[in-house]
């Protein structure tokens, strides 16, 4: 405690110098946990997105689909029946159908893909309410991305030509009967959603399915015939992504900590140097060695305090800001292919705040006591002489 | 009437490591020095007044022979015991005067009794009392820097006494005031070691210090020279800060 009362003393009675590191190391504190608040707030805005529109709570896998190559969607299919069947019919799972298609939009030709979903499914936030068949009709969603590329809107019609189950082609015109705005562009872009019904007529695949959405309420055991995929096997790649944005965060503020501790570091070997008649005086009023590395070492460790003080005076204000209001991302960080809203939503979790304080308060005591171990070599009586040593 | 003994030099020498030869400051000291004296070690530059007393404040160890200070052999003390010595039993004065600049002049005098773990209220009476020996009871809230010369070496005695040790170690306490601060500050030591029978023992070349030693301890070139006890040195009856 002593050690504790007589830094601050010291201090803060060095003024500006200490004003200036605590300032340096504050915004170090400040910029990290707002970086890592953004990633964070990314990462679960992004994860419950992806759940919410594309994965749902796990997935079950047509053994020889692979999300990554279109030429397994030929043969990735098979009739949805017995258990699979009954986990359908209880709304536990919903089943898709996905083939490779043509459209034509205003004569132009665009590869997508075309993926059959069931109007009445729940488990996907895609508004499959819309997909109806009128008078032989076929009406489509399609994402807001898609709608751009294609220059389509509500209400246009659509040539899409495709093969069936026996390779041949075929072709008829579809309806749009609406446009949905995801922030997840990987089921938006290029892909076309019809009637489940529909599909699997044209394809002439009836009651197939490629692949089966599971809703949170499945236990998503083994069935049959699938292959099942879990949310961490799904999000993987976005996990992957999340992962080497915070490596290369870690770079910026690892360097901008640095130069923080750099500052408290020089600071230390100065003070060393300066106050050799001041370490001399507190040996000789009775204070061992060891109690003066202490004292220096607190001396140092305790900017990182204040900078904690002070960083939460104005981060906390800005932190609270940004997570009321979000942080605005730029309209091309929509092409980037990843889930990303409009706004993001920092989020600081306890274990972020409580980690990053103490990757600043530890590093700032070791900066701060290896020039300290100087004052243990030190001869009390040159030390009161101001001697360089 | 004989004093008691509270610190014996026996056989002391000190040696420093300069370049490749050996300096010797101290050779073959021999010397012993009462409970309240007021003493002082006299001589030249380079003499080895700093170093005697350095040694005996436990700063410093001798390289031959031993200083027996409150029965504590200095050379066998380790870092700890040195400390626990110099807290308790020894105060510091010094020439430059070595108040710790951010503090002020209250918590200056209260460091040690700090380092002694007293409690708030005991520290607080004990330290407005040694100002009030010094006069300085309206600077408790300033800092050194606010301060004169003869301020800071009176806030610098009242550091030593506060802690009522045995033995005050001063090392040319008037070499950086005027004749007029010179007096008033060995006057009040010489009052101190009246009232409290705290041994005192000067590194000085001062005149003016040496006129109110009751011993002077004369050293040359690491040696003592002559030793000789005063008997009629100035006496103070009253000091006015």
């Amino acid at each position: 405690m002593l050690a504790f009362k007589l830094a601050f003393k010291n201090l803060l009675g060095a003024g500006l110098r200490t004003w200036l590191n605590v300032s340096v190391l504050s915004f170090s504190f400040v910029v990290i946990v707002l970086y890592n608040g953004m990633l964070d707030g990314w990462n679960r805005q992004g994860r419950s997105d992806t759940i919410a529109w594309e994965t749902g709570s796990g997935q079950y896998w047509h053994p020889l689909y692979d999300r990554y190559d279109p030429f397994s969607l030929q043969d990735a299919h098979v009739p949805v029946t017995g258990e699979a069947a009954e986990l359908v019919s209880s709304h536990q799972l919903t089943p898709m159908l996905i083939t490779q298609a043509s459209a034509y939009p205003q004569g132009r030709m665009l590869n997508i893909l075309l993926k059959g979903v069931d109007p009445s499914q729940k488990i996907l936030m895609i508004p499959s309410g819309s997909l109806q068949v009128k008078n032989g009709e076929i009406s489509a969603i399609i994402g807001k991305r898609m709608a751009e590329s294609s220059h389509l809107k509500k209400g246009d019609r659509v040539l899409v030509r495709w093969r069936d189950v026996n390779g041949t082609f075929d072709a008829r015109e579809i309806l749009i009967a609406a446009v949905f705005n995801s922030n997840v562009p990987t089921v938006d872009a290029n892909q076309i959603y019809i009637p489940l019904s529909s599909l699997q007529e044209m394809t002439g695949m009836l009651g197939d399915a490629t692949l089966l959405v599971a809703a949170d309420t499945h236990s998503g055991s083994a069935i049959k015939g699938w292959a099942y995929k879990d949310t961490k096997t799904l999000l993987k790649e976005f996990d992957e992504m999340i992962n080497a944005k915070k490596g290369g965060s870690r770079i910026v503020y690892l360097m901008l900590l640095s130069l923080a501790l750099l500052a408290i570091f020089d600071t230390q070997v100065l003070s060393i140097f300066r106050r050799q008649k001041e370490i001399g005086t507190y040996i000789a009023l009775g204070m061992t060695r060891m109690q003066v590395v202490r004292l220096f070492t607190v001396e140092g460790s305790a900017h990182s305090l204040l900078a904690l003080i002070l960083g939460s005076l104005y981060g906390i204000p800005v932190m609270l800001f940004l997570q009321q209001k979000g942080i605005p991302m730029p309209k091309s960080a929509d092409q980037a292919g990843v889930a990303i809203a409009e706004k993001i939503i920092p989020f600081y979790s306890l274990g972020m705040i409580v980690s990053t304080v103490l990757l600043v308060v530890i590093s700032a005591t070791i900066v701060s006591y290896f020039p300290t171990r100087r004052i243990s070599k030190m001869k009390p009586a040159d030390a009161l002489k101001g001697k360089i040593q | 009437m004989q004093k008691p003994e509270i610190i014996k030099i026996e056989n002391l020498s000190k040696k420093y490591h300069m370049g490749e030869g050996d300096f010797t400051a101290l050779r073959n000291i021999n010397l012993t020095f009462g409970k309240g004296e007021f003493t002082g070690l006299v001589g030249p530059s380079g003499s080895g007044k700093t170093t005697l007393l350095n040694i005996i404040g436990s700063l410093d160890n001798p390289s031959e022979g031993d200083a027996i200070v409150l029965g504590n052999a200095v050379s066998r003390l380790t870092h700890k015991q040195s400390a626990t010595l110099r807290n308790f039993h020894i105060g510091f004065i010094f020439q430059t005067y070595n108040l710790l600049p951010v503090y002020t002049v209250f918590d200056n005098v209260e460091f040690a009794l700090l380092l002694q773990k007293r409690t708030v209220s005991e520290r607080y009476k004990t330290v407005m009392e040694a100002l009030e020996w010094v006069g300085l009871t309206d600077k408790a809230k300033s800092k050194p820097a606010q301060l004169s010369g003869g301020e800071c070496q009176r806030v610098s005695i009242a550091r030593a006494m506060v802690k009522r040790p045995e033995i005050v170690l001063a090392d040319e306490p008037s070499a950086n005031l005027d004749a007029s601060n010179s007096h008033h500050i060995i006057q009040t030591m010489k009052k101190l070691n009246r009232e409290l029978n705290t041994t005192f023992i000067f590194a000085t070349h001062d005149e003016k210090v040496m006129q109110y030693l009751d011993r002077i301890i004369h050293l040359k070139d690491g040696m003592v020279e002559k030793d000789e006890f005063i008997q009629d040195p100035k006496i103070v009856s009253h000091v006015s800060i």
